[in-house]
């Protein structure tokens, strides 16, 4: 468990947009009538995008509203789950894998790079473009070590590389996301041990 | 080795098209319609007969759990939940079907919908892999614009509407109560069983919650029959396994490999081998960090699979094997498993809430070697304190890693032990 706190900050009020109004009511018919409150989730999330990466009290409140949800229950949502950020976050939020199997290949590494050229963890950089934290398994072991950035996974990464991305992105440029390595996805990087005989799987 | 011809998943790693025409041409999609109108009762015998074990990590029998659902409705509809809160470190394997094939899935879920009756299903995405839900959710509407989905889903005369849903970064989400509570709207916190989600579950309506691998092999099973599944592997440990192999190997991959192959075979033969020869090997978490890690010596000859698992004390769980070279510090790697149970405890049951905090902190002053060596033993109580005095598992899944540390390196925390208090009688003197 972790204690997470809504930021002291908060702005006056929130709405969403035209469009993610829309996009909300698409959600909400996902689910029967009277279970409203199963698209919580989703419109907290939409919700942060449209505030920058992170979540604003206001917002809790809105989402409740529409959903017809007690306030405390909203903010217990917004609470217990870790990807809401309650308190503001970079224009590239970079989240660093720091479990076991991430550890193993050299995490620290990646940790010691976003010290370096972002600041301290949870704080904004000192030109507010950029913030990191260390998360737990983000689900991609076998391409460790890896971050993930906004929405994108950045895989088979070292220091180095790490240290790359992060300037790259200070200074606007676009870096590819997936394995900063010579393979495409999750095979061995040394070739292919199997699916060699299906047409199309092994890239024939 | 297993042959090309036998592998479930073709388009592992994303060569070919993940789209519908892809699929098709990989063969899914084919004769749908013919299978289901063999009837719900033939399919659920058939997974029965092909003796597919749940590969979310506990291992149930899935013909078996479809089974328990009702035969006929009360009234309360019934629904699919499929599982793809994958978050078990080390494992990585359903977002590989979620992005690469994600058809297989899809043609799952209306299979297993039928067969237990239920016209809606849900396939909740943890919240970070936001790239594959985008691509899931493409897949989807492929199927929807094709006919495969909504009413008269694959003109099967059946009407299936799946939903794709994501939550917002919880492990415990992947205990399937929590998960349905999450998908009701609220915390990802485990429900007291019973009532089980067969006979209450989603919304309080019989529900089955299934794993993404367990649900996309299926498909194929039916297609190519029980007989031809049950004959890969060994007795109860039957199929075929998509392994993810992380850590100090020379090359990390995901592979589909036959129930049953060895440890070594799979780490040799796939992973290109331990890092510095197999002779630097020291230990292996076989199936992501909730199981105990086993030593070289179990290595060597252990088959990787349910029951071989079982026997020397550890599991085959998600299939996610974590290799640890001579290099590691084997205490340190431990104390980052707990310090992420401590961190994904949801805080509902005392002795996991409390207890995953105390091992954390213990396991750490191990590390750094300032700790006595009575408490190694009181450290082992503690976990056997937590395990089975929870409501769900994820208090053994945070004792079982603790264990197998003290099982197979008891000798290594009482040399860091004994080497601290040297260094301080030194400094002392």
């Amino acid at each position: 468990m972790s204690v997470r706190r809504l930021d002291p900050n908060q702005p006056e009020s929130f709405e969403f947009t035209p469009e993610n109004l829309e996009w909300a009511k698409g959600q909400i018919a996902k689910y029967p009538d009277g279970r409203q409150a199963s698209a919580i989730i989703p419109l907290l999330w939409q919700a942060q995008k449209q505030h920058g990466g992170w979540l604003p009290e206001p917002a809790i409140r809105y989402v409740a509203d529409m959903l017809g949800m007690a306030y405390i229950r909203a903010l217990e949502v917004a609470t217990f789950y870790t990807m809401f950020n309650l308190t503001p976050v970079g224009e590239h939020f970079v989240q660093v894998c720091g479990t076991t199997p991430c550890w193993l290949r050299g995490a620290d590494e990646i940790k010691d790079a976003c010290k370096k050229h972002i600041g301290p963890e949870k704080t904004l950089s000192a030109d507010g473009k950029m913030s990191w934290m260390e998360v737990e398994c983000l689900g991609a072991c076998v391409n460790a070590p890896m971050v993930q950035i906004n929405d994108d996974y950045y895989e088979d990464l070292d220091g180095a590389k790490m240290e790359e991305i992060i300037k790259a992105l200070r200074e606007g440029k676009d870096v590819t996301p997936g394995p900063q390595s010579s393979r495409k996805t999750s095979e061995p990087i040394g070739g292919l041990t199997t699916l060699t005989e299906v047409p199309g799987a092994g890239g024939k | 080795m297993l042959k090309d011809q036998d592998r479930i998943f073709t388009n592992l790693y994303g060569y070919d098209d993940w789209g519908l025409d892809g699929a098709r041409r990989r063969g899914d999609w084919d004769g749908t319609k013919d299978i289901i109108a063999k009837g719900k009762d033939w399919i659920i015998e058939e997974m029965k007969q092909s003796g597919l074990r749940g590969r979310g990590g506990a291992g149930f029998p899935t013909g078996l759990k479809w089974s328990f659902m009702p035969k006929e409705s009360d009234g309360r509809p019934h629904y699919l939940v499929v599982n793809a809160d994958e978050s078990e470190p080390g494992t990585c394997k359903d977002r590989e079907i979620m992005r690469h094939d994600p058809h297989k899935l899809i043609e799952g879920c209306l299979l297993a919908g039928f067969a237990m009756n239920a016209n809606a299903g849900y396939i909740y995405v943890r919240g970070e892999f936001i790239r594959e839900r985008e691509r899931l959710q493409a897949a989807v509407d492929q199927a929807y614009e094709a006919g495969l989905l909504g009413k008269n889903a694959a003109a099967s005369g059946w009407d299936f509407d799946l939903y794709v849903h994501h939550g917002a970064g919880a492990y415990i989400c992947g205990e399937e109560t929590a998960l349905i509570e999450s998908l009701e709207g609220k915390k990802g916190m485990p429900r007291l069983k019973p009532p089980f989600p067969a006979n209450a579950g989603l919304y309080g309506a019989p529900t089955t919650v299934n794993n993404v691998e367990s649900i996309a092999v299926a498909p194929t099973i039916l297609r190519r029959g029980a007989t031809w599944f049950a004959g890969l592997g060994r007795p109860n440990n039957t199929g075929t396994k998509l392994f993810c192999i992380s850590g100090h190997v020379n090359q990390p991959c995901n592979v589909e490999e036959e129930m049953g192959i060895s440890l070594r075979e799979l780490i040799d033969k796939h992973a290109g081998g331990v890092r510095g020869g197999w002779d630097n090997l020291l230990a292996v978490i076989p199936g992501g960090s909730s199981v105990p890690m086993i030593p070289k010596s179990i290595c060597d000859d252990v088959l990787m699979d349910f029951d071989s698992l079982k026997e020397v004390q550890s599991g085959l769980g998600t299939a996610a094997v974590i290799v640890m070279d001579k290099s590691t510090d084997v205490i340190k790697a431990i104390a980052r498993i707990s310090a992420f149970y401590k961190h994904e405890s949801c805080g509902q049951c005392t002795p996991c809430r409390e207890g995953t905090g105390w091992m954390w902190r213990v396991v750490e002053r191990m590390a750094r070697g300032e700790a006595d060596k009575s408490e190694i033993d009181l450290l082992l109580d503690v976990t056997k304190r937590v395990e089975g005095h929870t409501i769900c598992a994820l208090g053994d899944a945070a004792a079982w890693p603790v264990q197998g540390l003290i099982r197979h390196f008891r000798h290594v925390i009482e040399e860091r032990i004994d080497s601290r208090q040297g260094a301080a009688t030194v400094a002392a003197e």
